[in-house]
């Protein structure tokens, strides 16, 4: 353990003697790869979001909350969140096979804990939201890429939330920190720390790292990919915003009638304190 | 033709309404949805496809790689199908191994490709006995609304038509290398499913998943461009006269070119 | 103590609507004396109360609903029925012919798996699943029509001020329509083409339901489309 650490501590020293640092696809060191969502891609689900992000390509669809089938895994007393991940065979070069991975398992696991903390689960008790991630093209950053698509996808079905969840990695790539690593990064680069973050709440609720870095460097690299996330927030918040081409003037009238009418689900959250 | 369980109303209403000779949404017996392609979308694949036939909606992926052939023909390449009902398609579909339906349609969509010998496998050989080309075409669901053979069918066709392929390279010694370089697939057909949903004394074509819900059968023709079947399947707890057959394969025979020429991306 | 946004203004889970003391309304909740939203909606200030009318939300059953819902399997003395809720709703026998169950009575009669009923639901039991009863005016099974879908949420806007939409569409088609709160809605008319113009409509509304003035541009469009049939 020690050993590894003058190790990455003798690479950092090298920065200084290095020329002009440039990524791979020309981006700065703080700056995200072209990011589009939009929601309520599958007809089918209660909920969904398609995310680009670089060259990831990723579906997220929700159904629940639901009955549990099997009827063991139902918890008493609140609602289950499952979150799973799965990459298309012809999502990654060479071909994998569909069946799921250990990779697929944990990622899907993860994933569950940076959501779960954003959703009201006490008030489901013996149910079941499923998120179901489908990868068709990995660039790199799946993970954080999935988490964005998901934490839409659950805003779009309808479910309450305590916030969205925005996610982004940083890393270390030829002695620099940079934030949201590309496949190519990934591969060749000396540290990777997905985060996923919940903006308003100002928590973090994903962590990973795999790499090399001193202390300071991971200090530095969660900082930087929280910067990141606040980013990707934006890019969220106009996506399920942009579903109802909203036109401010056009709505002033409608608050009456809703008002009036009473009819609005009534589902009363007082109790939340 | 469903495991799960049928709306009595709704199959009360669909047969009404075909009864006077229209679909709930208002299509003719043998119209399909608009189908929309896209191709060669996804970077990393070989070839690309993405099929919306209403709100039935498909992916294929081409992946072509090396591979060894199989005992019995040594010097041929392998294409492959693969279907996946992914759990996000649909609120019954669950996680896990592919359920029946999924491995059905792939092998469908396979024949259809294969005994159309779509591929000269030959060609596809690079050591015999040892080296060969493997083409996957993996067919994805995402949204299931209905008639899936034929959007997969379309959509292996096309991905295939748009794939290019690596070049690789033998040397004397029978080493095989990559190259820089891509090929097309060279198509020597172009095999399309159609298939044919009854409903009690009813043939529609393009069955929304309601009416895939509530039919009896389904027959399955697959057509090559100059009309040669190359692939049956029928399908569904109900039998069928000869008479019917032949009505279907004439329905078939009737809209497969139509539908074969939206094998490429939609304007 | 000042409001965040703007009366109308669309909200996303976690926007901080309010800070300070105020009533926390529907699609909110509060966190450290400061109001939040938890659904993607529409902001909405009245007096002290800050709530989120939601575009997107599931179907909450409450006591006193009308909901659609099909038979989906036989136990003894109730039915389970799917009206889209979390959990199966239940109804008795009891609650369906106002008699208790007798093991000699072939409850398939009555209603049977795969059917479609109207049905009111009259109690939520302790572990939240709706009780339902189709004894009542309107309810029971369904002979005739057609189900479609639309977001629960929806339906308050469907059905308009003191149900203003919702006849509007019945005068213009002719048609029977029967709404449930569970977003399943029930069509019958005489014709083809009325129904169809009644989905169509139903989908109108449920893609503008955020806009105003929508009573209004579904009468005109009703009209238009009127017109062009003569």
């Amino acid at each position: 353990m020690s050993k590894s650490k003058t190790k990455a501590k003798t690479k950092t020293k090298r920065k200084s003697r290095k020329k002009k640092f440039e990524r791979v696809d020309g981006r700065k060191a703080d700056e995200l790869r072209p990011v589009k969502i939009e929601t309520g891609v599958i007809p089918n689900a209660d909920g969904s979001a398609y995310i680009e992000m670089g060259r990831n390509k990723i579906i997220a669809g929700v159904y629940g909350p639901r009955e549990m089938h099997p009827k063991r895994l139902s918890k008493p007393h609140r609602g289950v969140l499952r979150v799973r991940y799965h990459m298309a065979p012809f999502s990654v070069d060479p071909r994998r096979s569909p069946a799921p991975s250990r990779r697929d398992t944990e990622i899907g696991m993860v994933m569950t804990d940076a959501l779960e903390p954003a959703l009201f689960l006490e008030r489901y008790p013996r149910s079941v939201i499923d998120v179901y991630v489908e990868i068709i093209q990995a660039d790199g950053g799946t993970r954080c890429a999935s988490v964005n698509a998901a934490a839409v996808a659950l805003v779009d079905a309808g479910i309450p939330m305590k916030d969205l969840v925005a996610s982004c990695a940083a890393g270390k790539m030829e002695d620099h920190i940079v934030l949201d690593l590309g496949d190519y990064e990934d591969k060749k680069g000396q540290a990777d720390v997905p985060v996923a973050y919940m903006p308003k709440l100002e928590e973090v609720t994903l962590l990973q790292m795999d790499g090399i870095l001193t202390t300071d460097e991971t200090v530095e690299a969660v900082e930087l990919a929280i910067e990141g996330c606040k980013q990707v927030y934006e890019v969220q918040r106009e996506a399920l915003k942009k579903k109802y081409g909203m036109d401010e003037e056009d709505t002033a009238e409608d608050a009456e009638e809703s008002e009036e009418s009473g009819e609005e689900p009534a589902e009363s959250e007082e109790e939340d304190k | 033709m469903s495991n799960n369980i049928v709306s009595r109303l709704k199959r009360k209403k669909i047969e009404e309404v075909l009864e006077a000779g229209t679909r709930m949404d208002g299509r003719d017996l043998n119209d399909f949805r608009e189908i929309e392609v896209r191709t060669n979308f996804l970077e990393k694949s070989e070839g690309s496809a993405e099929v919306r036939m209403g709100k039935t909606h498909i992916v294929v992926g081409v992946k072509a790689g090396l591979g060894t052939p199989f005992d019995d023909t040594p010097d041929e390449g392998v294409l492959m199908c693969n279907a996946e009902y992914t759990p996000v398609a649909h609120q019954t579909w669950e996680p896990g191994p592919p359920p029946h339906g999924a491995i059905e349609l792939a092998r469908v969509v396979d024949r259809g490709l294969r005994s159309a010998e779509i591929l000269n496998m030959e060609d596809l050989g690079l050591v015999s006995g040892e080296k060969v080309y493997i083409v996957f075409v993996d067919l994805y669901v995402l949204n299931w609304d209905g008639n899936l053979i034929d959007a997969c069918g379309l959509g292996a066709l096309a991905a295939l038509k748009g794939a290019e392929i690596p070049v690789f390279k033998v040397s004397k010694k029978n080493e095989v290398s990559e190259t820089d370089k891509t090929q097309k697939l060279e198509l020597r057909c172009e095999p399309i499913p159609i298939t044919i949903y009854k409903i009690g004394k009813h043939f529609i074509l393009d069955a929304t998943a309601d009416e895939e819900e509530v039919a009896d059968g389904r027959l399955t023709v697959t057509l090559d461009e100059n009309n040669n079947v190359t692939t049956l399947q029928k399908a569904g707890p109900v039998g069928f006269t000869v008479d019917e057959i032949k009505k279907c394969i004439n329905i078939a025979s009737e809209k497969a070119a139509e539908i074969r020429s939206q094998a490429v991306a939609s304007e | 103590m000042s409001a965040k946004f703007e009366t109308r203004d669309i909200v996303v889970p976690g926007d901080l609507l309010f800070e300070g003391r105020a009533r926390a309304g529907d699609n909110t909740y509060r966190n450290e004396g400061n109001i939040y939203a938890t659904r993607v909606g529409l902001a909405n200030y009245n007096k002290d109360r800050v709530s989120v009318i939601a575009l997107e939300a599931g179907f909450i059953p409450l006591v006193g609903d009308l909901v659609i819902g099909m038979v989906t399997d036989i136990e003894l003395g109730q039915w389970k029925v799917d009206i889209g809720a979390e959990n199966e709703a239940i109804l008795t026998t009891n609650d369906a012919i106002g008699k208790p169950f007798r093991s000699y009575q072939d409850m398939t009669k009555i209603l049977d798996v795969g059917d479609t009923i109207v049905a009111k639901i009259v109690d939520l039991d302790r572990r939240r699943t709706p009780i339902l009863s189709i004894m009542g005016r309107d309810l029971g099974k369904a002979r005739d029509g057609f189900l479609i879908d639309i977001t629960p949420s929806k339906i308050p806007r469907l059905i308009g001020k003191k149900g203003s939409m919702i006849n509007m569409i019945l005068k213009e088609t002719r048609c029977q329509v029967t709404i449930g709160q569970n977003g399943k809605i029930l069509i019958s008319g005489r014709n083809r083409e009325n129904e169809e113009l009644v989905v169509k409509t139903i989908k109108k509304i449920e893609a503008e339901a955020h806009t105003s003035g929508l009573t209004n541009r579904i009468q005109e469009y009703l009209k238009d489309i009127k017109e062009q049939r003569k």
